[in-house]
């Protein structure tokens, strides 16, 4: 028999406090969709295959669908929700509308999430399978595409995905060296 | 009201008059901020009081009988509200093309996997745990777990058949009396659609009115199946999808729609039902594997005097409805002897239903493959053996072609992606090679009706049943208002997906678009009508642009002519005559640079670019996502996908997307689509041909011969996995 506790649990998300009175077995993902309303962020596998529920928690990419929610009370979780609105969009969002970086749009909240996550794990140096030098991975479209390649997408915007990120990217930079 | 029947060229519609110039303009969707913020709503995502989650119970067994369920443990968790097991009024599986309604529960199992019934929680948590613990016993039966070993029982196509055996002349003799003449056997495995949002739905009642949300691409056909399976007026329904997670051909009434409607009914509440990623492996319909003879005879020119396409494809016992496999060959080469003929294999295998581009999709990886062969036997550029085949008419049925740009789009593609300059070479571990195949699909027309409302603020607002599956219906159809009726897109509201909206064509088939944005255009035609009686002008004498009627020499503002009550008009299009006098197809040219590892077999495609003709193109950036979205699924039937059965139980091995392949990112190199652009004014009014089907139309021939071209093996047994390549590579 599994565990039928239930109980408030508190979160924080996007930088709101929530409560919420939930089953212990309920994926973090499931908390978001199903009981706080939050379903930007998507289930397309509930198995960590695709991706469609990749959001940021303390900053790290991770896949929603894996954990369960009983064991991020304490952490700071960002959604797609969180990142910006229809009326101020985030730059990697923009750039996914510029590039037509999807067509379903159903993995999208999953692949903006991803690649915010990812700018910043290039930002902190972190090598992938795709870097020549893991001590100095250089940031290019065999990088993007690589560390993008947990989120999948069957409509199958691959390269206008990448051409999204890679402007985002380009942009943060610029506008890191203006400030 | 403007009805038009396709039996003749449309004179012309106040579209083609327009100076808005929005028509084609690569604009981002209008829905695109909605999609990137998480604010669009899919299926599973609306939130209803009292709402409760079902979670299905499947059949573990091939081909049987349910002998007993033990729900008592399930029965006794917390949250459970009911187990429905073993149900008549249940369905077994989802409908497949051509059945009218869904076969209830009986107690026979005749594919893994099958639905037995569904488990009622308070919480997702708790229903799926009730689903796992109902114990269902089945005797098991022996079962055809295999295409060929269904093969003593196969059929031909059935009375009505949406292609029938075609047979021309004799390509037997054809053969024997070729200069050249190459009879080769192809086959492609079973594939799913893997959209990536899963089938569910929430169903609600009130009183004997069912809503499902749902994610349905086609409700013109979704209504009478479910009214049927459910026993109710299809008046009574509504479908509601305004954002769909993909569907390519899978997104229609699935088993979920019928769970759902049907506990919701029972239990007098809301229910939520979504299918589980496994699930959807095995009770919702794939694409039949094929086992394609190919035959072209040919003269010592490389002129085609017969060709054949003759297939073994499967469907589950019980149903009919097959992969039209030789579909793009039928109009697509000259030869006087032809040969389309498939058979279908019984099996107790999951349903063969419709995935994007039946027929094309598989028929063109084997017919252009072979193709390449052909030209290596005669010594001839690929190119050129396309060339001396192109037909002045459909040389099966005469048929003059509505518009054909076949050549032209090789020779746009060879320009651009340097096909002359293309050098068979080594790079380190790496053999690099070019191909090139043919793109062909059918081009279809569907009834289609769509509201326009013209408001006195100066705003239009579209409305019409038909969906957007992301294939950019919400932007067309704007820039369609728009351009007709002088409004920026701003000004257009755009209403899809509910089935209280005027019925459009639906999404399929290719002909979401033409139709639909041909039903809006007509609309508007009877609204500039309207304006210009307002106006005391001719529409031909207006001009509308920014809001504004410009005629003679006076400028005034729409929201002026309409006044207090907006003008509503209804456009309808309806196919005629010209889908028997014309021969109606897109077509294409694909082109692709594969790198294969000498030591691994691996293949890596570097460079793919396709060159389509697709008639009058409505948005230059959705349409190129859908060519290149098209040209990528090529290349996953190239060298990845493929549905494994374990050959003991019927059941699908890899039924994840850890083992089920598609197409990722880094299995994606930048790729190229282009339009060669030209109004196809006898398929439809607005002159647009389909998109989303011809992308993947040949693009896996491209890739594999490619493959061939840089290691000099010729699989014909797609995909093309490094095991197929290795015995053959050259010494390292």
């Amino acid at each position: 028999m599994l565990s039928r506790t239930e109980g408030a649990m508190h979160f924080t998300i996007n930088g709101m406090q929530y409560d919420a009175d939930i089953d212990v077995r309920t994926s973090l993902l499931d908390l978001l969709r199903e009981h706080l309303g939050l379903a930007g962020s998507k289930k397309g596998c509930d198995h960590g295959q695709c991706g469609a529920c990749t959001i940021l928690v303390n900053g790290r990419r991770i896949n929603a669908c894996l954990t369960l929610a009983v064991m991020h009370q304490d952490d700071e979780i960002v959604t797609i929700e969180g990142l910006g609105t229809i009326d101020d969009l985030h730059p990697m969002q923009a750039a996914f509308v510029q590039h037509d970086g999807y067509q379903c749009g159903y993995c999208t909240p999953g692949q903006i999430c991803s690649a915010v996550g990812m700018l910043d794990e290039v930002a902190r140096g972190w090598p992938s399978h795709a870097s020549a030098d893991l001590a100095r991975p250089i940031f290019d479209d065999d990088e993007i595409s690589e560390r993008m390649s947990g989120n999948l997408c069957r409509c199958s915007a691959y390269p206008n995905i990448v051409d999204a990120i890679r402007e985002a990217h380009a942009a943060s930079i610029e506008s890191e060296q203006a400030a | 009201m403007t009805e038009y029947r396709m039996d003749e060229a449309h004179a012309g519609l106040a579209l083609d008059r327009g100076v808005q110039g929005i028509l084609g303009r690569p604009l981002d969707r209008i829905d695109g901020p909605a999609k990137v913020t998480g604010a669009a709503r899919y299926a599973l995502e609306h939130r209803l009081e009292h709402l409760v989650w079902g979670v299905a119970i499947t059949a573990p067994v091939g081909k049987g009988r349910v002998v007993a369920f033990d729900t008592a443990n399930a029965e006794a968790m917390p949250g459970v509200l009911a187990i429905y097991a073993g149900d008549e009024a249940l369905p077994r599986q989802t409908p497949v093309f051509g059945q009218d309604r869904a076969q209830p529960y009986d107690g026979t199992i005749d594919s893994w996997g099958e639905i037995v019934g569904v488990a009622i929680a308070e919480s997702f948590e708790a229903a799926r745990a009730a689903a796992r613990a109902v114990i269902v016993t089945c005797a098991t039966e022996d079962g055809i777990f295999a295409t060929r070993d269904g093969e003593g029982d196969a059929f031909g196509p059935p009375e009505g058949a949406l292609l029938p055996n075609i047979v021309k002349g004799d390509l037997d003799r054809a053969m024997a009396e070729a200069a050249v003449a190459l009879d080769v056997d192809y086959s492609t495995p079973r594939q799913v659609h893997a959209a990536m949002e899963p089938h569910g739905t929430i169903a609600e009642w009130h009183g004997d009115k069912l809503t499902l949300r749902c994610s349905m691409q086609i409700f013109r056909q979704a209504r009478p199946v479910l009214a049927n399976s459910l026993g109710i007026a299809p008046e009574d329904i509504r479908l509601i999808s305004p954002f769909i997670g993909g569907g390519f051909g899978g997104k229609n009434v699935s088993a979920d729609a019928l769970l759902a409607a049907v506990a919701a009914k029972r239990l007098g509440r809301p229910v939520k039902v979504a299918l589980a990623r496994a699930q959807i492996f095995h009770a919702c319909y794939g694409r039949s594997d094929t086992y394609q003879r190919i035959r072209l005879a040919a003269d010592a020119q490389g002129r085609l005097i017969g060709y054949g396409q003759d297939s073994l494809v499967s469907q589950k016992v019980g149903a009919n409805s097959f992969e039209p496999v030789p579909l793009g060959a039928i109009a697509l080469y000259r030869g006087e002897h032809r040969s389309f003929t498939t058979r279908v294999a019984p099996v107790n295998l999951v349903a063969h239903g419709p995935v994007r581009a039946p027929g094309e999709a598989v028929g063109m990886i084997a017919l252009e493959c072979a193709m390449d062969e052909l030209a290596r036997e005669l010594g001839l550029d690929p190119i050129e053996l396309r060339r001396r085949n192109e037909p002045e008419r459909d040389p099966t049925t005469g048929r003059p072609f509505s518009s054909r740009r076949l050549i032209e789009c090789f020779d746009e593609g060879a320009r651009r992606f340097g096909w002359d300059r293309r050098e068979r070479r080594r790079e380190g571990e790496w053999l690099v090679g070019h191909g090139v195949a043919t793109a062909a699909r059918v081009n279809f027309l569907a009834d289609s009706s769509a509201r326009v409302t013209l408001t006195g603020e100066g705003r239009a607002i579209v409305e019409t049943d038909m969906t957007d599956l992301g294939t950019g219906t919400y932007t067309i159809l704007a820039q369609v208002a728009g351009e007709a009726l002088g409004l920026p897109v701003e000004s257009v509201d755009v209403r899809l997906g509910d089935s209280d909206f005027p019925t459009g064509a639906g999404s399929g088939g290719s002909f979401g678009a033409a139709s639909s944005a041909s039903s809006v255009a007509l609309a508007c035609d009877d609204i500039v009508r309207s304006l210009a009686a307002a106006m005391g002008a001719t529409p031909e004498e207006m001009t509308l642009k920014d809001g504004h009627v410009i005629a003679g020499n006076r400028r005034v503002p729409l929201g002026d002519l309409v006044g207090d009550t907006p003008i509503v008009a209804i456009g309808t299009i309806h196919p005629g005559a010209n889908n028997r006098r014309f021969s109606q197809a897109a077509h294409g040219a694909q082109f692709c640079e594969a790198w294969v590892n000498a030591v691994t077999g691996e293949v890596r495609v570097k460079r793919m670019l396709g060159v389509f003709d697709c008639g009058r193109i409505l948005n230059h950036k959705t349409a190129r996502s859908q060519a290149i979205g098209g040209m990528i699924w090529g290349l996953g039937y190239a060298l990845h996908e493929e549905v494994h059965i374990d050959p003991r139980t019927g059941a699908i091995a890899n039924r994840d997307f850890g083992e089920y392949h598609i197409p990722t990112n880094a299995d994606v190199p930048q790729i190229e689509a282009w339009f060669v652009e030209e109004v196809d004014r006898h398929a439809n009014p607005v002159g647009a041909k389909g998109i989303g089907e011809l992308g993947i139309s040949g693009a896996g021939a491209a890739v594999a011969n490619a493959v061939f071209d840089a290691c000099g093996v010729r699989v014909r047994d797609m995909p093309i996995t490094p095991d197929k390549l290795l015995m053959g590579l050259p010494p390292i």
